[in-house]
């Protein structure tokens, strides 16, 4: 039997879907908004929301800018499409500090100077936030391993992977 | 991507009668195959059906001393998992070996078995391909086709099944429970995957109306002899060139059972049991593992750039077998091969 895919599908023009009501808890907000069945949760922030420190990279999965936390985990949001994710609690990079005070992790790259260009940056940022509440990663080539979804083409990993030890208090 | 309906499925029947409704409709899970494809115009589906809320998302000990693994069990959820870190370490290891640490939180078990390959121009959809446009032609065998298959080939597609996860679950001997129109059955591991033959768009024989519930792994885990050794481009966050999974069960320095599967050369996880046979009763040594490469890729077959794979696999089925019967497991963190 033929599988499903494409092959399947007539050439007829499928009535356009509406708009589907969605709430996100998003940094800490409740959020109502309506998207379309196809719009990614990468595009849900940064174009409904206007929260434009989740970067797009590649929009494939390749990359990791895109990373955000959903309910907790670190996830693609490009491959992530915002109607599947409706009632989940979202943080961007913008819902890392506190009012009066960096995220550890924030003031680590900056101490350890973690960037240069910085488009990365948002991604790592909530990438190794996912990663220190996993904690499964003990030693520098476990963090290298577990953060090997983010790609930086500055090349700045070795003060990413300091950056991140100081977070987890895990170097002198 | 084109426009397509959106509805989620409240339970495993529900998901039944919503997919059996529509023959242009899929569904989806975590997305990280799917939705890529449809960014690509490969996939064009009517209609996702939802399955990510289905209630099959826990990891349960079975009556023979085995464990069943719901569909929906993120991939790092099971790589994770105390009984599959004890007793299962290979597909441990295999799922760590695979895409990224946000992928696996995303990627569902069911979905692993269902990705389709990442040949390029199956991606690639102003170039001929069979798997994606029957009938048209297949691009790889007279193209780039380095990374393609080197066993199980046909004239029609040389492309490779992707998963590392999978070929830890051929090696376990692992089922396929699913759930249809008719009812539920299981399907042995080695009968879901299937070569390209004449029908490469078809990648399995799970029915189009048909869900994947559970895997079900039996008791025997070869957790103290096993390794999983993935060769590839880069060290992390890349598809195997070749991956290589070896279990044995050692009586002294003899062999009582082996398995031997391996990822990135074939449309399906390639297990070959004429080469665990020919271990079984044998010393734990060069030699009979140098035999069992023999047998394994007695048939293999290589195009313009990938006969280097034939090579790579012999003597990364050595290297992982002895690594396994010295109970020194491939790391996937210290990357050096040892
Ligand atoms: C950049 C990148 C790198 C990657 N690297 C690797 C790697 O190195 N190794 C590796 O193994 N994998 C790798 N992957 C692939 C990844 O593991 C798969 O995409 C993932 O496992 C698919 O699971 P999913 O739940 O996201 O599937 P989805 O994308 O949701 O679905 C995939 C297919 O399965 C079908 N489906 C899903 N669940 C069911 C079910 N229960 N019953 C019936 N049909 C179902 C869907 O209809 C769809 O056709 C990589 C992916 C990306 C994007
Ligand atoms: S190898 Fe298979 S998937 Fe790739 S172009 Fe040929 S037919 Fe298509
Ligand atoms: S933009 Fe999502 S991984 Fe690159
Ligand atoms: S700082 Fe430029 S890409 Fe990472």
């Amino acid at each position: 039997m033929a599988q499903r895919g494409a092959a399947q599908r007539s050439n007829d023009p499928v009535p356009l879907p509406g708009k589907i009501p969605i709430s996100l808890v998003v940094n800490g907000v409740e959020t109502a908004l309506k998207v379309a069945p196809w719009t990614t949760l990468l595009d849900a922030l940064r174009d409904n929301l206007e929260l434009t420190g989740t970067k797009k990279g590649c929009d494939h999965g390749q990359c990791g800018a895109c990373t955000v936390l959903v309910d907790g985990r670190r996830v693609n949001s490009c491959l992530t499409l915002a109607v599947m994710k409706d009632g989940a609690r979202v943080t961007t990079v913008e819902g890392l500090a506190t009012k009066d005070a960096l995220h550890p992790l924030q003031q680590a790259f900056i101490d350890h100077d973690a960037f240069q260009c910085g488009y990365c940056t948002p991604g790592q940022l909530c990438s190794a936030a996912g990663l220190i509440a996993e904690g499964n990663a003990k030693t520098p080539d476990q963090i290298r391993e577990l953060m090997s979804g983010n790609l930086c083409r500055c090349g700045a990993y070795p003060n990413i992977v300091a950056a991140i030890q100081q977070a987890m208090g895990t170097n002198s | 991507m084109i426009p397509f309906h959106y509805a989620r499925a409240n339970d495993v029947a529900d998901a039944v009668r919503m997919i059996s409704a529509d023959p242009a409709a899929k569904f989806i899970a975590g997305g990280t195959n799917l939705v890529d494809l449809m960014k690509e115009n490969v996939e064009r589906p009517s209609r996702l059906i939802d399955i990510s809320r289905l209630p099959l998302d826990t990891i349960e000990p079975t009556a023979d001393g085995g464990l069943r693994i719901g569909a929906l069990v993120p991939n790092s959820d099971l790589a994770y998992h105390p009984l599959v870190e004890q007793r299962y370490p290979l597909l441990a290891s295999a799922i760590l070996a695979g895409a990224s640490a946000q992928l696996r939180n995303m990627a569902s078990t069911g979905g692993n078995l269902l990705q389709r390959t990442r040949c390029a121009y199956f991606y690639d959809t102003v170039t001929p391909c069979n798997k994606r446009e029957p009938g048209s032609g297949c691009s790889a065998i007279g193209g780039i086709n380095r990374i393609h298959a080197i066993l199980g080939t046909s004239e029609n597609c040389i492309a490779t099944h992707p998963s590392d996860m999978c070929v830890a679950l051929a090696a376990l001997d692992a089922r396929v429970r699913v759930t249809g129109p008719a009812g539920e059955r299981a399907m042995a591991f080695d009968d879901f995957h299937r070569l390209p033959g004449d029908t490469p768009q078809t990648d399995t024989n799970l029915l189009p109306d048909e869900i994947v519930t559970a895997i079900e792994l039996p008791a025997l885990g070869f957790a103290d002899n096993y390794s999983y050794l993935k060769i590839r481009d880069r060290l992390s966050y890349a598809f195997a060139l070749v991956s290589i999974a070896a279990a044995l069960e050692l009586e002294g320095g003899a062999i009582k059972q082996a398995r031997l599967a391996l990822g990135g050369v074939a449309h399906k996880p390639w297990r070959n049991t004429a080469a665990e046979a020919a271990l079984r009763g044998q010393r734990a040594d060069q030699a009979s593992f140098s035999r069992a490469a023999d047998i394994l890729l007695r048939d293999a077959k290589g195009y313009e750039h990938n006969a280097f794979k034939i090579e790579l696999a012999r003597r990364g089925i050595i290297r992982t077998l002895t690594q396994a019967a010295q109970a020194t497991p491939q790391s996937q963190y210290d990357k050096k091969i040892r």
